[in-house]
Parts: structure tokens; sequence; C-alpha cells
């Protein structure tokens, strides 16, 4: 019992007889200075999934309402995208596009894509610009990276639906790895949330990083094979093909993309190395990012 | 005995505060600091949640110290003390949201606390919406909300207005939907801020009957507030923290006493005017006030004048050289920082010539006119042969008036709905006779 409540900082211990309704039952809450480096409480996370909906209903309502389009901005946004890129990167500048359409090639990369950067400045920016609440309320702080990954699939749905419809269009087939696209959204939603993980509790005590992430952002973009096929490197720079592109996958957005590519539209078959070295990487930046968020956790209403 | 529903022990907390920034002479020097700001920043943004073991420099600060306290289920008690005695980071403590540097806090079934009412209420979101947002943000399930849905509504008073947006509420509909909600959340231990200082007096007294009401069916509830009135009328025990420690605790009348007793002798050591910066005050100098405070009936120094009752604000001052024809005068400010009243010598047509020394001015209130609320005074002397100001404070003097026994009944009317009491009179005459009616 000793350890246990050493370890426990601010976590809540079931009492020993375990009637939940009888007041001895009542649960115990004990708060003390934080010790060392702890895993995030998911248990509680889970107790506030309430939370977390409503939150999610809130984004996905605010970000639509009082617009004329309303939804229609979730397929403005990445159909303009493709046009532009389209225009300038498959027309102008001849980039190839591993034999299917270009704006095809580059909307299936720009649907990942959009949900990536979109998740990655929300939960950013998820601390800083919450501060009002969670310097009030007790809640698990975690919950607040979290919403953006939620109200993003909204977006990433609708998104979905002109994929569909160019699919259509353009008489493309998807290939049977279709049935693997949940796991790769998995692997985006990952990706997003461990460097999320990190992000929030960096900008919330250095504003700074707000600002690096929104131009960084643009940066990912082209190093991410959106408007650019990966087999590119392989016409670029055959000798070294090989070792490049085992480092590139260590870029989870690398894997995702063309992942996409190929399940739905069969321009190259299943990147599987790509996407091993991706789910790695978000593995250990989601696993760390727990463990520096949990230390962190205590500093957010001191320093916000 | 039962097992406490709070137990804290050798609490504290300590923050870091901002070290003062370095001033630069010369351009270089500026430019100089430009260029190493980013490291300097980063080292004071680090500080600020990072602490090494010298615990006793000067930026760093225990905005509580070595608290140790059990409270009871069912026991309403209040925590008052000053701006600054530590009452909001024991409420923050307690409510989870910061953690402690030192001891450890238990707490013994489901807390809510209410440091704010309508927490993420979102503007464009209708009364609906907003009561599972911020039920939610409570520790509500969404079923629970929905279940008192109804409820919550009936005791807002929102009504109708329920599916329009907020942004659409007054300020006073927004509280109390914030309010209801919270008050329907059930918790076993209830924490509140002064979130009662808001609201119109009907309401507050809802609240209050509320609160009143969690107590009676056994759950704690712990207070803190700035008003002694709703402490003394809700809670039954009280804590007096200062510098961020418990001073004095007992039954809630008594506390209170103590309280108002304490911040008299605090004052008479503190309130040295001598000792604000020549910044912050205005005039040449040849006169400096050295002192400012509040004398009630008997003679004592207050913080806590009675309306209705005599008061005098006494000046003291230290001139520097012979001053004939100097006026003085005081201008009381309330808590909105709207202008009550100027107490002028000019009104009085007369002035004071003054001899190079101390010396003391008394401006006597024969019969207090202020509703209960906070105020601020500020003061002037100004030499009338030359026209120089001599000195000015913006903030000289605080006080709160916090009873009445102006008008000799039970009801003075609130800071909200009056800005002065004024004497008055009724008549009532029946059957008017057009003919001996005043024309």
């Amino acid at each position: 019992m000793q350890a246990e409540q050493r370890e426990a900082t601010a976590t809540v211990l079931p009492s020993a007889n375990g009637h939940a309704s009888s007041p001895e039952a009542r649960r115990l809450v004990r708060i003390e200075p934080p010790t060392g480096w702890q895993f995030v409480n998911w248990r509680e996370v889970l107790e506030y999934k309430d939370l977390l909906q409503t939150q999610v209903h809130r984004g996905v309502t605010v970000a639509y309402k009082q617009t004329v389009l309303g939804f229609g901005w979730a397929i403005i946004g990445p159909v303009f995208s493709m046009i532009v890129f389209t225009v300038i990167f498959g027309n102008l500048a001849n980039v190839p596009s591993d034999g299917v359409p270009y704006a095809l090639f580059s909307y299936t990369a720009l649907l990942p894509w959009q949900y990536f950067s979109g998740a990655l400045s929300g939960t950013t920016n998820s601390l800083v610009s919450n501060r009002n609440i969670f310097t009030k309320v007790y809640f698990p702080r975690l919950i607040l990276p979290l919403v953006p990954l939620g109200t993003g699939l909204v977006g990433f749905g609708i998104s979905f639906g002109v994929l569909v419809v160019l699919m259509i269009w353009y008489a493309v087939v998807p290939t049977v790895w279709v049935v693997f696209l949940p796991v790769l959204i998995f692997i985006l939603m990952l990706t997003a949330l461990g460097s999320g993980l990190w992000l929030s509790s960096l900008a919330l005590q250095y504003r700074d990083v707000g600002r690096i992430v929104g131009m960084a952002s643009r940066l990912l973009m082209y190093a991410a094979p959106v408007v650019w096929p990966v087999s590119l490197i392989a016409e670029k720079l055959p000798e070294h093909y090989e070792t490049i592109r085992i480092f590139y996958g260590l870029y989870p957005m690398a894997g995702v993309i063309e992942g996409f590519r190929a399940a739905l539209l069969g321009t190259v078959p299943m990147p599987w190395d790509l996407i091993g070295m991706g789910t790695i990487t978000a593995l250990v930046l989601t696993i760390t990012g727990a463990f520096y968020f949990r230390r962190t956790e205590h500093l957010f209403a001191d320093v916000a | 005995m039962a097992r406490p529903a709070i137990r804290v022990e050798n609490l504290g907390k300590r923050y870091r505060i901002g070290v003062e920034e370095e001033q630069h002479e010369t351009l270089l020097g500026a430019m100089g600091s430009w260029f190493t700001a980013p490291i300097s920043n980063y080292r004071r943004l680090r500080d600020l949640s990072h602490f090494e073991d010298d615990e006793n420099r000067d930026d760093v600060l225990w905005a509580l110290r070595d608290v140790s306290f059990e409270i009871h289920p069912g026991e309403v008690v209040g925590f008052i003390g000053r701006n600054g005695a530590g009452k909001s980071t024991l409420l923050k403590l307690l409510s989870r949201i910061a953690y402690p540097t030192t001891g450890h806090i238990e707490l013994v079934g489901r807390v809510s606390s209410l440091l704010e009412v309508g927490t993420g209420f979102h503007q464009e979101l209708t009364g609906r919406e907003n009561v599972f947002l911020n039920g939610t943000i409570l520790g509500m399930t969404k079923a629970e909300v929905a279940s008192k849905f109804d409820e919550i509504v009936e005791f807002s008073g929102v009504g109708k207005f329920i599916d329009t947006p907020v942004k659409r509420y007054s300020s006073g509909m927004k509280v109390r939907l914030g309010f209801a909600v919270a008050a329907h959340l059930e918790p076993d231990i209830l924490i509140v801020d002064e979130v009662l200082a808001v609201g119109d007096i009907a309401f507050k007294k809802k609240c209050l009957g509320k609160m009143d009401e969690v107590s009676k069916s056994g759950r704690t509830v712990l207070y803190v507030s700035h008003e002694m009135s709703t402490v003394t009328n809700l809670c039954q025990r009280a804590y007096v923290l200062s510098g961020g420690q418990i001073v004095h605790q007992g039954p809630v009348q008594e506390a209170v006493e103590w309280y108002l007793d304490d911040m008299e002798v605090l004052d008479r050591d503190n309130l040295r005017l001598d000792e604000v910066d020549e910044n912050e005050r205005g005039g040449d100098g040849r006169l400096r006030f050295t002192s400012a405070y509040l004398v009630d009936r008997r003679g004592r120094h207050t913080h806590a004048p009675t309306a209705g009752e005599p008061v005098e604000v006494v000046l003291e001052y230290e001139a520097q050289e012979d001053l004939p024809r100097v006026m003085f005068w005081l201008r009381i400010d309330n808590h909105l920082n709207v202008p009550v009243s100027v107490l002028h010598m000019r009104s009085h047509e007369t002035y004071y010539d003054i001899q190079k020394g101390t010396g003391r001015v008394r401006c006597r209130i024969p019969n207090l006119p202020l509703p209960n609320g906070a105020y601020q005074i500020k003061i002037k002397a100004k030499d009338y042969v030359q026209g120089h100001m001599l000195d000015a404070l913006e903030s000289a003097l605080e006080f709160e008036v916090s009873a009445s026994t102006f008008f000799g009944s039970d009801y003075t009317p609130d800071i909200n709905h009056s800005t002065v009491l004024m004497e008055h009179g009724w008549t009532h005459e029946e059957h008017i006779d057009a003919s001996v009616s005043p024309s």
C-alpha cells in the first residue's frame, strides 16, 4: 500500500472493500508532489470519454458554424490544393505520377496530409488555446490533445467522399489492399498524437513552438511524397536508393501516403518497408510523448 | 470518528516569480541583449518550471507553506484572508489544477470545484449544447446531464432561450446557466470560490440556498470569499490564511472578528506611504504623504467601516519647507473605478498654512453613505500660492464596507443597485382633494 501510494500522484484509488454505493467505499483521491516518470492513466481518460465526445462535437460545430458553405469547406480545401498542384507540378514541372492522372495522384496524398497537418497544429495548440478551461477545472489533460484527432476525422470523411467521386470519374479500381486502409489511418492518427503530445506540452511552456510548427508543417509537406512519388528517388539517385528508402521510411507520412496510393490507386505494390519503419517512429513518438506529457502535466496550470 | 472528507498535511506550494528585467544604458547594450535575449528568455521560461535545490533564492515565492487541516463530512468551512494570502493557491491544489510542492491532500468522494461558472462555454453554441459541454467538463457523463437537463434549465430560468446561441445571452443569463449546471453536480465535496459575487440579489439568494441544501444533505462545502457577510451566513467554521499559512481557526464569527482585527494591526504597520515609489506619485515632493488610514467611531483603525457610522480619513504628511495655503482633497472610487465622491477643502473655502515638518489632516464623514463593497481613496495636496501639485497618490487607501446601520433597519440597498446611500423619508396621503393639493 505504501509503495502504491507513493506512486499514485493524484490518482484515484478505489478503496479496499469496493462497494461503490456505500459511503465507506467512496473513492480516495490523494494529491501529492509529482515524482518521477509515469505512463498515462488510460483508465481515467476512459472515464472522461464523454468529455472527449462533447469537445469533438464542439470542435466540429464551431468550425463550420456561421459559414455559408459549412461542411463545403472540407471539400474546397483539398480540392483547391489539388488544382494548384496539378497545374504547377503536374503540368508545368512535369513531376511523374506513377501512371495515374496527376489530379488523382495528388488528391490521394492530400487526404492523409491535410488530416495530419490539421491534427498537428490542432494538438500543438490544444493546451495553449484551452488554458482558460484547464486552469479552472480538473480533468485528465490528455483529453485536450486528443480532441483535434477526432474533429479532423469529420473533414477527412467528407474529403474521402470526394476521392470516391474522383476515382469513379477516372475509372480507377482500388486494389484489395483497400481493407488495410483503417490500419494506415490508425498509423496516421498515432503519428499526429505522438507529435502532439510532445509539442502541446512544449508549446505551452515555450510559445515559440506553435510558430515553429506552423512553418515546419509546410516544409514537412514537401518532404512527404505528396506532390512527388517515392519512385522519383529511385530515378534520381539509383545507386543509394535502398539505403535512402529505409531511412526515408522513418518519416511515418512516407509510408502512409505511399500506402494510400498503393491501396487505392495500385500505382505501386504495398510499401510494407516504409509502413513498417513509419510505425516504429509513430510508436516511439507516442510512447515517449505520453511519458513526457505526464511528466510535465503538473506544470501546466503554473505556466499557462 | 468518521474519516475526514478532506485531510491536508504540511501542504506547500512554491512558485518562481519573474526576476526584474535588466536595464540598458546604451543602444549598443540594448542591441547586444537583443541577440542574447533568446538565451536569457529560454532560461527564464525554463526556470518557471525547473527548480534547482537552492530553494531560498529571492525569486522563489512560497504561496503556501505547512498548511494542515481536516474537514469532516457535512461541514461547511470558510477560508478568509487578504489578496495574496494563499487562498486561490489552496483552491487550485484542492481542485487538482496545480500540484503541491510539499505535503499531500486526501479527498474522499467525488469533488467538484467551482472556481468559475460556465467554464468552457462557447459563444457560438446554444445554451443546450453548452450545458452538455460544461457538464462533461465538470466531470458528469452525458447521460447524467441528460437526466438532469430539465431541472437545470428550470433552475437557470433561461427557459425558451435554451436553443439560442449563448452569445445572445445577457451576462446574467450566462452566469445563471453556468451555476445551474454546477448546482446539479451532486458532489461529495464542493469547493466554491467567490462565484457568488456575480449575479443579481435574487439569484445570489438562490445560490446560497442551494449551497445550504448541499451541506444539509451531508456533503462537505469549502467556501472562499472576501465577503465576510456570506461567509458568516453560510459557514460554521473558518480558517484565516495569511502569508500562505493558517494563522487562525475557529467558529466562523470568532474567526471573522479575528481576521478584521488582524487587518487593523497589519495596516498600522504596513501602510507606509513614504515607501511608495516616486514614479507612482505625482507632485513636486515638497510635501509627501506618509500615511493614510481610516478611524472608526471608537477611534480604532479600521479597514471595514460600517455604513451609517462616522468615520475619519486621516492623512499624515511631512513637509520639506513652510507651505502657506495648502489644500487637501480626496476621491473615493468604488470597485468599478466609478468615482463616488470628491471631498475637497475648496468646498469649504478653506486651506491650511503648513510649517516644515510632520502633521496630520483629518477629514470627518459624519454618516458614511456607502453600500457594502470595496472602495479605494485617492489623495492629493496642492500649493494654492504657486498652483503646484505637492503630492498625489492614486491608491492611497483601500477599504471595504461590510455592514450598515445607515437606515437603522435590516435592509440596505446593494452595491449593484446603488452607488451611494441617500437619506430620505416617505409620506403618504389618502383621498387626494384637488383643491388643496399644491399647485
